[in-house]
């Protein structure tokens, strides 16, 4: 198919087509020149508020001065949950699908619920977070009942990956440990799942990059808009760096004043978040080619 | 020996699976039982008669969404707009055209784009595309839904762009060998083989685009600027129904009628994006139409 491509390339374009072979081009070029101007932007207006005291001191007069440490704090320590919850279980989730179920019927569902999941808008997991978390289980607005509502909308993230990193065990290394006597659990456990940690790792590190930068779900879950403390216990309210970005670029009471200080937080989510994505994208790179070449 | 350990983890294995649908279900059921008192006391219908929304109005509220489905519609309508035309243009280059080098170096900026988080998008829309709007159309605010509809859209595009280019890349090399073979140009190629013979993933990669779409909460929430009246043009403000939910959640008393009309526009959230997801689920694992 690549051949075919290459070769129609250097004598196919002739003429009026040639238009068409630009706009094609041009769209995905342009796709880069909006991703290109996000990051020049954030970086050249939020660069110039970053330094030591900004990420490490908390805001003050009224967040027009000072830093953004607890939202960093609380941006960690809210994800941290989340990857505590969503990892475990979407790996596990993902073990049932590829090494234990039978396919059929109920694996048919279990992923069309996976894959519905993923489309749940996601103030609607806030909202689901409010009743259940906030209210039903009496968690009141905090770390726990954020990072389990964040847990869920990341879950199809960490089931994905790990299916996917499991499809990667080949089928002979499971035959030969039943074959010599192993049981299901033990193959799981000593064959397959060492083999699928990179991929592991990579749903991890998506789902922590998703988490972080998600805002609305946390709205009446837990965030705060300013806390003079850092969250103590998981049953504290927290601040986040999007919800911190929100508040700065629409509530704040001096908006243009902040204007800086939201730039900086901007900068700061956005390389969180795209070293994030980033790393996630290398690692799965570099497992894909070793899987490819048989390793 | 083993059988207890055996057990146990069989079961918690199947569990987790099992949690799966047990969430998607909770999610229905919590929206469902919450709007059940809000759908009680003030009628399903009065939701969506003409109106507006005020909950809060002294003496009579309303409960009207229907300005809020139409800003919905509105930003995802404006949105598609672009991004299904660009983004499937950009996922036939990518498929069938694309040097190994430009695929090694855009597939990973489309992925970071999907990555940037919307709040940053919103963010953007309000003190970059504001002003540009604002000075395109001569207006005194590009806080309206023009802005959300742009931003969205950018939002959508990866989505639209991975899923279209798994589908070109899924026609038979069969089909580009034989149009290529009877002559054609690689432009009739990719115009008339193999972009028609994905039809049905590419829909699939627009509809969940759309999905993405209606259900995008902090973008439209910051850029759309919210007002309850009706629109009468892209240059008005709008506010959808996700970012009602979001504007309100934060101080509505628990347990009022205000709280559990909440829901019910949650739950019409819920039920149009789940139908939008579930037919694009359908037409992706729906057998092609053409067999080899």
């Amino acid at each position: 198919m690549r051949a075919v491509s290459e070769k129609g390339r250097t004598k196919q374009w002739r003429g009026s087509e040639i238009i068409g072979y630009w706009l094609l081009r041009f769209s995905l070029i342009l796709v880069l020149f909006i991703l290109g101007f996000i990051i020049v932007d954030i970086f050249t207006k939020g660069i110039g508020v970053i330094n030591w005291e900004f990420l490490t001191t908390a805001p003050r007069v009224g967040m027009t001065e000072g830093g953004i440490f607890p939202a960093i704090v609380g941006t960690l320590y809210v994800t941290l949950i989340t990857i505590a919850f969503a990892v475990p279980l979407g790996v596990a989730a993902a073990i049932y699908l590829n090494e234990y179920a039978v396919q059929g019927r109920l694996t048919r569902l279990v992923r069309m619920s996976l894959r519905n999941l993923a489309g749940v808008p996601s103030i609607v997991f806030g909202l689901f977070g409010m009743a259940v978390f906030v209210k039903f289980f009496g968690f009141g607005p905090s770390l726990i009942a954020a990072g389990f509502t964040l847990g869920l909308l990341t879950l199809p993230v960490t089931v994905t990956a790990a299916e996917e990193a499991l499809i990667t065990v080949p089928r002979s290394y499971r035959a030969g440990s039943f074959a010599l006597g192993a049981t299901r659990w033990q193959v799981v456990r000593t064959v397959v799942l060492p083999r699928a940690i990179p991929g592991i790792l990579t749903g991890t590190i998506l789902g922590l990059a998703r988490a972080a930068g998600e805002t609305a779900p946390i709205l009446a879950t837990g965030a705060a808009f300013f806390l003079p403390y850092l969250p103590d216990s998981v049953k504290s309210q927290f601040m986040a760096l999007p919800y911190h970005l929100f508040i700065m670029s629409t509530q704040h009471h001096a908006l243009a004043v902040v204007r800086p200080i939201a730039y900086g937080t901007a900068l700061v989510l956005v390389t969180l978040v795209t070293l994030l994505n980033l790393a996630a994208v290398l690692l799965r790179k570099r497992y894909r080619d070793k899987v490819a070449k048989g390793l | 020996m083993h059988s207890r350990t055996e057990l146990i983890m069989k079961i918690l294995f199947w569990a987790s699976g099992i949690a799966i649908i047990l969430f998607l279900v909770g999610i229905l059921f919590t929206l469902l039982s919450n709007s059940i008192p809000a759908l009680g006391e003030i009628g399903i219908g009065s939701f969506f008669t003409s109106g507006l929304w005020r909950p809060g109005a002294y003496g009579e509220p309303t409960y009207s969404i229907n300005n809020f489905i139409l800003g919905t519609f509105m930003v995802t309508v404006g949105a598609l707009a672009f991004a299904v035309p660009m983004g499937v243009a950009a996922a036939a280059y990518l498929a069938e055209i694309a040097s190994p080098w430009e695929r090694e170096f855009f597939k990973p900026i489309v992925e970071v784009l999907a990555g940037i988080p919307s709040v940053v998008l919103g963010f953007i829309g309000l003190v970059v595309l504001a002003p540009l709007i604002a000075r395109f159309f001569n207006i005194p605010s590009g806080i309206n839904a023009l802005n959300g509809a742009i931003l969205v859209g950018i939002m959508a595009l990866p989505t639209i762009i991975t899923l279209a280019e798994d589908a070109i890349t899924a026609v038979p090399k069969e089909y580009r060998h034989a149009s290529l073979a009877l002559g054609g140009t690689q432009w009739q190629t990719i115009w008339k083989v193999t972009v028609p013979a994905a039809f049905s993933g590419i829909t699939a990669a627009a509809m969940l685009g759309m999905g993405r779409a209606i259900g995008e909460t902090m973008t439209v929430l910051m850029v759309t600027g919210n007002m309850i009246a009706r629109p009468e043009s892209f240059l008005d403000s709008v506010r959808t129904l996700s970012a009602n939910i979001a504007i309100e959640i934060g101080d509505v008393a628990f347990g009022s009628v205000h709280f559990h009309a909440l829901f019910v526009v949650g739950l019409v959230l819920f039920i149009i994006t789940f139908i939008v997801n579930l037919l694009a689920d359908i037409l992706i694992h729906r057998k092609p139409e053409v067999n080899k």
